[in-house]
């Protein structure tokens, strides 16, 4: 379970999180939508770590993440995390991609680490991919590695952030396929994103960003469809059209 | 017929030509070797320090990069020499031009470590990986690949900077020659044979780096 209590989170004189308060269950699908800047990514990048915070706590299965001694790369081990661009390492050819992490963060022998990648990459679609080079590859394939790779981890959660932004229009399908595969699969997520349909379709509980809190909380049904709060109702009616 | 003051190159001459040949090809192998390792170190620092450390390094290695590397070895190993500690003149040199060498290759892996983009280090710490594990499997091979075609232009202009390593009286290629021109009297026979040699060891690595700078370019 991750439980988000009270994070202030500032850059410089920039304040971006004001107070988010967020409880994610075992299992849970949580979409976070809001428009840019509203705090919804750096959000994910305090969750991990990467990002250090002013006040609060995030406690991640009984581990206080921003405590002075949790070994946060431990940590990042439970917490997978893919992005909008789609960072593969371009000096490594996919099976590498996938397999470095395991083999060096696990220390996994090569031939362990090569076992789950491959499984990894054939569930995400990328068996035929094992040797090719990723910039020879399109930006679907790309992130489905991305997501591999994150995965042959064996995270215990996956945060994603924004990870359809930067594809083309025609590409978008295969990831949200990828990420629809992973919640019937029982993962716990936290998809940071703009496809509101997506979200409606495949989240327990939608949170709506706005300023650098959470506005409004809940089911679907609640937040998308039957917004109470004057600001989620004029973003859903500029992003639904 | 009376005794000629000169004799002229004759095959007797080879091994002493080898002997040049082989201390240009060694001098310049332990400057090239030296240099790229501690290019390595000075262009980490220099990528990852802040600016105070930034100022100071960068400031060194402009005195290295912009003293004529001639001077800056008479200047050592004079000094070096009056200080009470001479040195032979391969170690004198050796030290002078890796130094000179470190300079250069610093500028080059500081370039490399920079342009790996940053969200790509942070994909690696998302993965778990430690800060020096980021270094090592992602900052380095994808920096160093990106650099590879200037490292090589640098190593190939040490090889034939290392001619200078003569004037404090290493017997490289460059002062054999000296030598035997002044005793065979026939300056155009072994200059155009000496050119000859540093063409044969340059044009092929240059070649090599284009195929190199080519194939990467994909």
């Amino acid at each position: 379970m991750i439980k988000i209590q009270g994070v202030y989170k500032s850059f410089d004189e920039l304040e971006v999180l004001k107070g988010v308060d967020l409880d994610v269950k075992k299992g849970e699908v949580i979409s976070v939508i809001g428009g840019s800047g509203s705090g919804k990514s750096t959000l994910l990048y305090c969750i991990n770590g990467i990002e250090k915070i002013q006040q609060g706590n995030i406690i991640v299965d009984e581990i206080d993440v921003h405590a002075k001694g949790t070994n946060r790369d431990n940590l990042r081990q439970r917490l997978g995390m893919v992005f909008q661009q789609f960072n593969s390492f371009p000096h490594l050819t996919v099976l590498e991609n996938a397999s470095l992490a395991p083999r060096i963060v696990k220390k996994l022998k090569k031939k362990e680490a090569i076992e789950i990648a491959k499984e990894e990459l054939n569930n995400v679609g990328l068996s035929d991919k094992f040797d090719e080079y990723p910039t020879r590859m399109s930006g679907g394939q790309q992130q489905r590695l991305a997501i591999a790779r994150a995965l042959a981890m064996k995270p215990e959660y996956m945060l994603f952030d924004e990870v359809t932004s930067a594809l083309d229009p025609e590409l978008v399908g295969e990831v949200l396929d990828t990420l629809r595969m992973l919640s019937d699969a029982g993962m716990t997520m936290i998809c940071v994103t703009h496809e509101i349909a997506f979200a409606r379709e495949v989240s327990d509980k939608i949170a709506f960003f706005h300023q650098g809190i959470i506005e409004e909380l809940g089911t679907p049904e609640q937040v998308i469809s039957n917004p109470q709060k004057e600001t989620t109702q004029k973003f859903l009616s500029k992003v639904l059209h | 017929m009376g005794m000629s003051l000169f004799t002229p190159l004759s095959w007797n001459d080879s091994g002493f030509i080898l002997t040049g040949v082989l201390n240009t090809v060694y001098i310049s192998l332990v400057a090239i070797t030296i240099g790229t390792v501690l290019g390595l170190a000075v262009g980490f620092l220099r990528a990852e320090s802040n600016r105070v450390t930034n100022t100071l390094l960068g400031g060194v290695l402009d005195i290295l990069r912009s003293v004529p590397l001639i001077i800056q070895l008479i200047l050592f190993s004079t000094y070096i020499g009056a200080m009470g500690h001479p040195l032979n003149p391969f170690a004198a040199g050796s030290i002078v031009l890796s130094l000179y060498t470190m300079a250069f290759m610093g500028e080059v892996f500081r370039g490399g470590f920079e342009s790996v983009p940053q969200s790509m280090v942070v994909a690696g710490r998302s993965l778990g990986m430690s800060y020096w594990q980021t270094v090592l499997y992602i900052r380095l091979p994808i920096g160093m690949r990106a650099v590879f075609p200037s490292w090589l232009g640098v190593a190939l202009s040490v090889i034939k900077d290392s001619a200078l390593v003569s004037v404090i009286g290493y017997m490289e290629l460059l002062r054999t020659s000296e030598q035997l021109i002044s005793r065979t009297q026939q300056p155009l026979e072994i200059l155009l044979g000496v050119g000859l040699f540093y063409f044969i060891i340059s044009y092929p690595l240059s070649l090599y780096g284009k195929y190199v700078e080519r194939k990467m370019a994909i």
